[in-house]
């Protein structure tokens, strides 16, 4: 098992869903996070004050799953936040110790299958 | 309207002057509050920008209307467009606008807040996408080429008024002229490019709610100022645009019910639009009763408009046809079925024994969507050959409000590092470049 956690730009956060729909992933959690991952900062000015916004908006994904699914996951945040330009986000793949699904006690495996898939 | 072409020996009445005053304040307001409506019914990256567009039609249709929008509307009683006399101001003083008992300038400082809100009205078309540069370009060239061309038309003595279309306070210039340019606005311009793939959702109903309220508010002095004074016609106006919109903002209500079991809070705020622009036309001419009838029917096709749109490829987006263009033309239309001499003074629709009347309303129905379509179709098309109208997806993607501006609508204010003036250009280099 592992946790996948995608920090991804907002506006491609659609096309991520998209993606890990297709993927057959079900079960995420997304916040809404500020971070800075390198691109040019943006410059604002209000009346007579000017700053650099050094934080842009991200959102990120997280997502645990099992070890066959590890892999089409990676792929679906990857293909659907990619614009090619900087500040596009990282995905991070982290061991998981346990996982229990509140609902039945499941853990494990079983946990992170979702209802309804064999 | 119910200016007399004849001049009359005219003086100015005090009472007339100070409603007046008033009311441009009120209609200037509309501006402003249209902004909020259609700010909140954007994204959250693109309120700004859309608030702007409407802000800055007060700058520039402001200004184009006083060098020269003003005389082409209302010096003389050409058929199609009017004089130069009054170019930059020229002869408008204290004395009373003919037909009125209001100052001259009193009269133009109202009409020009119409041209204003008329442009700010399009621009709910082409929001979250159109690039601001030549939006200002086309607020300017379309406030003389169409709006003037168009109040001359409804109430500025051209052919339409004179051959006896009745047009209160703008069904014409104001709300068919802008609907229609809406539609075609959307056309050229596009769709922006999420539409039909993910919903776009309003950020902010509130303010939505909001702006449509105030609008109502200021419509009483829209609709309630269009008769020039404190007469007769001002009052029935004033208490139409109490009835009116109240009647489809039920209507509404209920048609929500019905289709869904929920009513919706920005469906409310539509309706309140929906009924204020049904009214417009209509607010002098109609008894109370009538008001309240043409509320509840209006109500019926401008929802199911605003139903049907989003299901086509026109990314009409805050639904400026539907709203404006629709209520505006049945507005337009139900004057010539019952208007009653005893109400307004002036004619009788088809129910009071008058079926002449509905021919010359169908004759400004038909003409202004036309003129207001073609016009604007060919004006961005020019328009779109000399400038981009749009930026490139990327900025789209990222939101106006920061491409355009330089601003947010809500910054977090974290990680915001002031630049000092001293700065300039050798400004600490940001932490990581990429």
């Amino acid at each position: 098992m592992k946790l996948v956690i995608g920090i991804v730009r907002p506006e491609r956060a659609n096309d991520v869903l998209e993606a890990l729909y297709r993927a057959q992933v079900r079960g995420i959690s997304m916040t809404k996070v500020q971070g800075h991952g390198g691109e040019l900062d943006r410059v604002e000015t209000y009346r007579g004050s000017t700053v650099k916004v050094e934080v842009t908006d991200k959102v990120r994904f997280e997502i645990g799953v099992s070890d066959d699914f590890v892999q089409p996951t990676v792929e679906a945040i990857r293909d659907g936040a990619r614009t090619g330009e900087v500040g596009d986000g990282k995905i991070f793949v982290v061991p998981v110790e346990q996982v229990v699904r509140i609902r039945t006690g499941e853990t494990d495996e079983a946990a992170v299958t979702p209802v309804g898939s064999s | 309207m119910t200016v007399p072409l004849i001049a009359q020996a005219s003086s100015i009445d005090t009472g007339d002057t100070a409603w007046m005053l008033a009311a441009t304040a009120l209609v200037l307001m509309m501006t402003v509050a249209l902004g909020l409506f259609y700010a909140g019914l954007v994204r959250s990256k693109n309120a700004l920008n859309t608030f702007m567009m409407s802000v800055s039609a007060i700058a520039i249709a402001g200004v184009m209307w006083a060098l020269i929008g003003y005389s082409l509307a209302f010096d003389g009683t050409g058929d199609l467009i009017g004089g130069l006399n009054y170019a930059g101001l020229h002869d408008v003083g204290f004395t009373p606008r003919d037909g009125t008992t209001i100052p001259h300038l009193v009269f133009f400082a109202f009409q020009a807040t119409f041209c204003i809100i008329t442009v700010a009205l399009i621009s709910g078309a082409v929001v979250e996408r159109m690039r601001f540069g030549p939006w200002m370009v086309f607020a300017a060239l379309w406030s003389v080429l169409v709006y003037s061309v168009l109040a001359h038309w409804g109430f500025g003595g051209g052919w339409l008024m004179e051959g006896g279309t009745l047009d209160f306070a703008g069904g014409i210039a104001v709300e068919m002229a802008s609907g229609f340019a809406a539609f075609a606005a959307a056309i050229v311009v596009g769709a922006r490019k999420d539409y039909g793939r993910i919903g776009l959702l309003p950020h902010n109903s509130v303010l939505v709610l909001l702006g449509g309220g105030l609008l109502w508010f200021g419509w009483f002095g829209f609709n309630g100022g269009s008769g020039f004074g404190t007469g007769d016609p001002s009052v029935l106006a004033f208490a139409n645009t109490l009835l009116c919109p109240a009647a489809t903002l039920f209507t509404w209500m209920m048609l929500d019910l019905i289709r869904d079991k929920k009513v919706t809070a920005v469906g409310a705020a539509t309706a309140i639009i929906a009924g204020c622009v049904l009214i417009t036309p209509a607010g002098g001419f109609i008894s109370p009763a009538w008001s309240l009838v043409l509320g509840v029917l209006g109500a019926i096709p401008v929802y199911f408009v605003i139903v049907y749109r989003p299901r086509t490829r026109v990314d009409e987006t805050l639904d400026v046809l539907a709203a404006h263009g629709t209520a505006g033309f049945l507005g337009i239309l139900f004057i010539g079925f019952v208007a009653q001499q005893s109400w307004n003074g002036i004619s009788d629709g088809w129910f009071y024994g008058n079926i002449s009347q509905l021919g010359d309303q169908a004759l400004a129905a038909i003409a202004t969507p036309v003129y207001a379509f073609v016009m604007t179709f060919v004006l961005l098309k020019v328009i779109g050959a000399v400038m981009p109208l749009r930026g490139p997806e990327a900025d789209e993607s990222v939101g106006m409000d920061s491409i355009y501006h330089g601003e947010e609508a809500y910054p977090s204010g974290e990680g915001a590092i002031l630049v000092t003036p001293e700065d300039g250009e050798e400004a600490p280099v940001p932490v990581a470049q990429p």
